[in-house]
């Protein structure tokens, strides 16, 4: 019985929620690094224009928004571990409007793009391969977005309990995660490939 | 951590829907078919249905062997032969070999380290349902879209599918879509369940149950879901650029607008070299069961034989080029993937070993799992050399794309893998169905099924050193291949006729075998702790695990395994 005891005092295990996160988080970069790589062979490779340096602008506002938003997360996340609600759904809610913003602005983006400098997913490989990684992006701050959403419903309408706090840290997870291939690929198709 | 926004609040869960009233009626069998999230039934569905698409796929080889058996038959057509082997291959890729090693990993990881269930239960339906209708999608293919110019067209690129056989130009209609679009849905749900079984290994052990005494079984399955949550995703990423490519223009593969075609072998084989080592994970988890379990001895090298899982996967993630050595790739890359290919050789070495070891000087029992099992030895073996000659560059500019290749891999997966499968359905099916498997039943179906195996594939490695290519729908009779082709095709009616020995044998033993009680075989593992089958539940009482081999300590309190460990 003692050795009982003993062990029960010791024996934890990791969140099951938190461990599953980080494994979608291992599967999703193994995703990107295909898009990634696509990218970088296919870079200074394409036998038509547009090439990136003459259309690329260096996206400051939304990189600003969305590496910011990793922060006012944080903030969430510590209001919430304090129990003050007010400020949980504030800082959650600035994160949901960065996200938003980051959107607006990838599509004004991709208006101009398209509609100005006639570059389409079909145009070239740089067309193929930057529709496809930054869209793939995009495509995960959208499904980040709405999980933001959905605990900033359920806040306001005080559905949050306290087994939900695993929830949240779940859902921060993936957020930064977004915001890290963010890093990667405003290295990539923002800074290095314009220079080729 | 008390906190004024969060509300406890009791949800009711809502009474589960009943339909018919007598239990074990068609109607409340079909409902706890379709509702259940419990891991076991879960599992017996996994390998129910692998088994299915096992026979559809056997099928398919057998009317590719039968058009192959005299030079210039005319049984096949050049289309069906190719619709057949790309089905034949995507089928036991992705329908048999993952959904078997994930209805294993289902039923055995939570029962093996004493927990109640998977991590995310229902995760784990979706994930089978996915696997389900993605390959039911595969085979729709066959009918097609009525009223589409597709109409009845099955994938006919190859399970590789290299580009640009896939663009558009050269493969109009759906069919390259059926393949592109459930083998998506194979890769998500594959993903889903490796998710699963990897936070359940890590998440839901029961006390004491440390990494270091975690079944090697449970290693091994934890191995195969790090690597399909590696690989898988590479998978998914390759369909969608070619969905991209078909329909929305884009260039990844096209050669005229400066895309590469040799990207999409890279590509693809990042993916496909892992799945190889995926394919043949549960072989080394279930052999690693049955030889202790049979031989009266604790595995030999316990933490030789978790760091050689380890790194044949760790490996195995930088070896893809070497199915691509024709390709012509500068003599560095190909020195590198020569080399690294061989590094393999040395832990899958080390655990073939390590098997033998366990094996000598126990008291061997020769039923049925280790008659299984030792036939896997053999024939690993085999694979094992055939693949250390195909892995160096110079010998496989020979061989490469002939029926040599052809006659590895099978050695490596009907030989290695499928054998290992028995193995382990006759040595767990006392613990899920409560039942003795018949032991004359499964002999006769070892020796059809083992004589059957090498007639038809020992001849392959002649024909590939005649220069027979693989892929060919038919031969013109002087070039010296019709007897090894004949003698190959004779093959595959005695692993027919073993396969309906085995298939019996399920059938007959569910009904007429002997009760098998809770411990058939005497074994060590937690899953032989409860009853068989096993309740709902799995355990009455969550057990405590003091050392590898938790029921020895049960059964032998006076010289219990922890003492030494």
């Amino acid at each position: 019985m003692s050795a009982n005891t003993e062990i029960d005092n010791v024996w934890k295990l990791p969140s099951h929620r938190k461990v599953g996160m980080v494994t979608l988080i291992l599967a999703e970069s193994a995703l990107f690094t295909i898009f990634v790589v696509a990218y970088l062979f296919y870079m200074g490779k394409s036998l038509n224009p547009p090439f990136p340096r003459e259309v690329l602008e260096f996206p400051l506002l939304g990189s600003i928004a969305l590496f910011s938003s990793s922060a006012t997360i944080f903030l969430a996340e510590k209001a919430l571990h304090k129990g003050n609600r007010a400020g949980f759904l504030f800082w959650w809610g600035f994160t949901l409007v960065l996200g938003v913003y980051f959107l607006y602005f990838t599509g004004t983006e991709w208006v101009k793009l398209i509609y100005v400098d006639g570059l389409t997913i079909a145009t070239n490989t740089f067309g193929t391969t930057f529709y496809s990684l930054v869209g793939l992006h995009a495509f995960h701050v959208v499904v980040g977005v709405m999980l933001l959403l959905g605990i900033f419903i359920a806040g306001i309408r005080n559905r949050l309990k306290a087994s939900h706090t695993e929830h949240v840290e779940a859902i921060s997870y993936y957020w930064h995660f977004v915001d890290c291939i963010w890093i990667v690929v405003l290295s990539v198709v923002y800074i290095i490939s314009v220079r080729v | 951590m008390e906190n004024d926004i969060l509300i406890e609040d009791d949800y009711r869960l809502p009474d589960p829907v009943r339909l018919g009233d007598e239990p074990g009626s068609f109607t409340r069998i079909i409902q706890k078919i379709v509702f259940t999230v419990d891991h076991k039934i879960l599992g017996l569905m996994y390998i129910g249905s692998a088994l299915f698409f096992f026979v559809i796929a056997g099928l398919l080889a057998s009317l590719m062997r039968i058009q192959l058996m005299y030079p210039n038959n005319t049984f096949l057509g050049p289309n069906a032969f190719n619709t057949s082997f790309t089905m034949h291959g995507t089928t036991m890729v992705f329908l048999v070999g993952m959904p078997m090693a994930f209805g294993f990993a289902n039923y055995l990881v939570p029962l093996m380290i004493g927990a109640r269930d998977m991590a995310f239960p229902r995760l784990n339906a979706f994930g089978f349902w996915v696997f389900f209708f993605g390959g039911c999608l595969l085979f729709f293919s066959y009918l097609g879209a009525p009223g589409l110019y597709a109409a009845g067209s099955a994938p006919d690129v190859g399970w590789f599918a290299y580009s640009p056989l896939t663009a558009r130009a050269f493969s109009r209609g759906h069919s390259t879509d059926y393949w592109t679009l459930s083998l998506l849905l194979g890769g998500v749900g594959s993903v889903a369940t490796a998710l699963n079984v990897l936070v359940t290994v890590i998440c839901c052990r029961c006390k004491g149950m440390t990494l270091g005494r975690l079944p090697i079984f449970v290693w091994s399955m934890l191995v195969l879901s790090f690597l399909v949550i590696l690989a898988l995703p590479c998978l998914s990423a390759c369909q969608i650029m070619i969905t991209l490519d078909r329909y929305l223009g884009a260039k990844f593969f096209d050669t005229q607008a400066g895309g590469s075609a040799v990207l999409w072998q890279h590509f693809f084989w990042i993916f496909g070299h892992p799945e190889v080592y995926i394919l043949i994970m549960p072989a080394f988890a279930i052999t690693s069961e049955v030889i202790p379990v049979f031989s009266r001895k604790p595995i030999f090298g316990y933490p030789i034989m978790v760091a050689a899982l380890v790194s044949i996967s760790f490996i195995s993630l930088g070896v893809w080029a070497h199915h691509m050595f024709c390709v012509g790739m500068t003599s560095l890359e190909n020195a590198f993937f020569v080399t690294s290919t061989l590094l393999v050789s040395i832990p899958t070495g080390i655990k073939i070993f390590n098997w033998i070891a366990t094996m000598y000087g126990g008291r061997l029992r020769f039923e049925l799992p280790l008659i299984f099992a030792v036939g896997f030895l053999f024939q690993f073996l085999i694979a094992g050399l055939t693949g250390v000659m195909l892995a160096v560059a110079p010998f496989d500019w020979q061989l490469s794309d002939s029926y040599f290749v052809v006659a590895h891999f099978h050695y490596v997966l009907i030989g290695g893998l499928l054998f290992t499968i028995f193995s382990g359905i006759y040595y767990w099916y006392p613990k899920a169905f409560g039942r003795m498997p018949n032991f004359k039943l499964g002999l006769w179906h070892f020796v059809f099924f083992t004589i059957g195996f090498h007639m038809t594939f020992l001849p392959q490695h002649f024909l590939g050193f005649l220069g027979m290519p693989r892929r060919i729908y038919t031969y013109q009779a002087d070039r010296g291949w019709d007897e090894w082709n004949f003698v190959s095709t004779i093959g595959v009616l005695f692993q027919a006729v073993g396969i309906l020995f085995f298939v019996y044998n399920l059938i007959y033993s569910y009904i007429r075998g002997e009760s098998a009680g809770e411990d058939p075989w005497d074994a060590w593992t937690l899953e032989w702790a409860t009853t068989s089958p096993p309740p709902d539940y799995n355990f009455a009482e969550m057990p405590v695990v003091k050392s590898r081999r938790p029921l020895w300590d049960a059964k032998h309190p006076d010289d219990p395994d922890w003492k030494y460990e």
